[in-house]
């Protein structure tokens, strides 16, 4: 017997409402169960409501149709048990690194020492040790989003959401940031749902990738995709490669589709 | 080494400096009346009496008191309706038409009616500065926090920050840019108003003493504060751009 998943997403329909024009059906009856300490990736096409899910899910908009529950309660709103990272990383340009991955720590309660050592001990760990007095125009690409990433873990919530976060880093950068959020993960364990159109990327990071299909989003299945990842050279066996392609496959119909209603 | 940065300091107030010359040159030279145009040496000379009588520095701690007062209202009651109207819709959709019907008025048309309703004294100069100075703050407040990066809202909201909370974090510190360039529109509007309104009802203050001075014709003492009122509007624009630069050292 299994214990319930931690993340439930029921026939949950929503619509795009652009500031002028047409609203749009962004998901149509997407159901999805997410299990605690799991590493789902949420894979599809530009404009299939990937991230729309993934903000339903955050509590950043409003559940129109369905239901969201996560540990067992309806999601009202945002909340520190669920971290969110940005692809833009969305740091707060006024404070330092320091003061960034602070700002959860002071919206709970814990002794000033506590939250100086768990904040450099973060900061620490994504490898950002002697920028704390940065500020985030002072940084790179990458070290920003390490900075999201400590600042986000630093706060310690149960699951994290990932909106494409190496989306906008350049290539190699993105490679060494998908091998340390796979060491941090395996350190912390905690539930990660992340999103990202790269199909290479969710068969390396995930346990699990579930393929949504082109507007109006769906999930349209979902594929296993454990592999020992603590092995360096994993991403060169067939099976990875073979994986790959499968997934590929699956994607590549969606994204030609996507591509033919695009206005 | 001490050469340099003098002859650098001197290069750039140099168009200053040839100014002032052929003002003292047209008006000894008798190009214009000197009546017209006192020479500046002269100008000088009312400055320095003006100083010593104690007038100048009285006059202008009151004009500055009254363009501080004003100033400090408005920057408070702007910025904080600014970003009100932004993040409430209702609130926008009340004051937004009347903040647009008021902007474009010209404030010293209201210059009477604060004086019938406070007088001749500070009062009626505080506020119209105060009522001039609001809306450009509002204005800057009001577009920067509407530019609010909503992933930075979100992201306040899940770590925990209560909706009035991530408002203080992400919203007001996301206005401050246009928020401090409307203050620095402000920040001219207050000494335009200060002096005209000084300058048509007052006891006190740079706009009475020019009015004064000229109505007994000392018109070098005339110049005199008019050039002290140009001054320091001058120097108040410095320090404000200063301090603005610090306090937006986070930007590049």
């Amino acid at each position: 017997m299994s214990a319930p998943a931690q993340i439930i997403v029921e026939d949950v329909r929503h619509h795009y409402r652009p500031a002028v024009g047409r609203e749009v059906l962004a998901l149509e009856n997407v159901s999805l169960q997410v299990r605690e300490r799991e590493f789902l990736a949420l894979l599809g096409p530009s404009g299939c409501g990937k991230s729309t899910l993934l903000y339903l899910i955050g509590g950043f908009l409003p559940i129109e149709t369905g239901k969201v529950l996560v540990d067992g309660r309806p999601v009202a709103g945002p909340g520190p048990d669920r971290g969110i990272v940005f692809q833009n990383f969305a740091l707060f340009p006024w404070k330092t690194v320091r003061k960034n991955v602070l700002y959860g720590l002071e919206r709970q309660a814990m002794r000033r020492e506590e939250r100086e050592a768990r904040a450099q001990a973060f900061i620490d760990l994504v490898g950002l040790t002697g920028f704390e007095e940065s500020y985030p125009s002072q940084l790179s690409g990458g070290m920003k989003q390490r900075t999201a990433i400590a600042r986000t873990l630093a706060f310690d919530p149960h699951m994290l959401l990932m909106d494409e976060p190496f989306g906008a880093l350049d290539a190699q950068t993105r490679s060494l940031m998908q091998g340390e959020l796979l060491a941090i993960w395996e350190k912390t364990r905690k539930t990660v749902i992340f999103v990202t159109h790269d199909v290479h990327e969710a068969v390396y990071l995930a346990g699990r990738v579930a393929v949504m299909s082109a507007r109006p989003g769906r999930i349209k299945t979902i594929v296993d995709t454990r592999f020992d990842k603590a092995d360096p050279e994993v991403r060169r066996t067939k099976a990875f490669v073979d994986k790959v392609d499968e997934v590929w496959n699956l994607v590549r119909d969606e994204a030609v589709k996507a591509l033919e209603k695009r206005p | 080494m001490m050469t340099y940065p003098l002859f650098k300091l001197l290069i750039r107030h140099a168009p200053l400096l040839i100014l002032a010359m052929a003002w003292e040159a047209a008006s000894r030279l008798h190009l214009v009346s000197p009546l017209a145009l006192p020479p500046l040496t002269d100008v000088a000379r009312a400055w320095f009496e003006l100083v010593q009588s104690g007038e100048l520095l009285s006059n202008g701690l009151s004009s500055l008191y009254r363009a501080g007062a004003g100033l400090a209202l408005a920057i408070m009651a702007g910025g904080a309706l600014g970003i009100f109207m932004a993040s409430s819709r209702p609130v926008n959709a009340m004051l937004g038409p009347l903040v647009e019907l008021f902007y474009p008025m010209p404030k010293s048309a209201l210059i009477p009616v604060t004086v019938l309703w406070l007088g001749f004294g500070d009062g009626s100069k505080i506020l119209l500065i105060f009522l001039g100075c609001m809306l450009p703050v509002t204005i800057g407040a009001y577009n920067g926090a509407r530019g609010s990066d909503r992933h930075l809202i979100w992201s306040a909201r899940s770590m925990g920050a209560r909706r009035l909370r991530m408002v203080w974090d992400v919203v007001v510190p996301s206005a401050l840019p246009e928020l401090l360039n409307g203050v620095r529109t402000a920040l001219a509007l207050s000494f335009i108003l200060l002096v005209s309104s000084e300058l048509i009802v007052a006891r006190q203050g740079f706009g009475y003493l020019i009015g004064y001075l000229g109505a007994n014709g000392s018109y070098e003492a005339m110049f005199a504060v008019v050039l002290t009122v140009a001054f320091t509007g001058f120097l108040a624009d410095r320090v404000y751009q200063a301090v603005v630069a610090r306090v937006l050292r986070w930007r590049e």
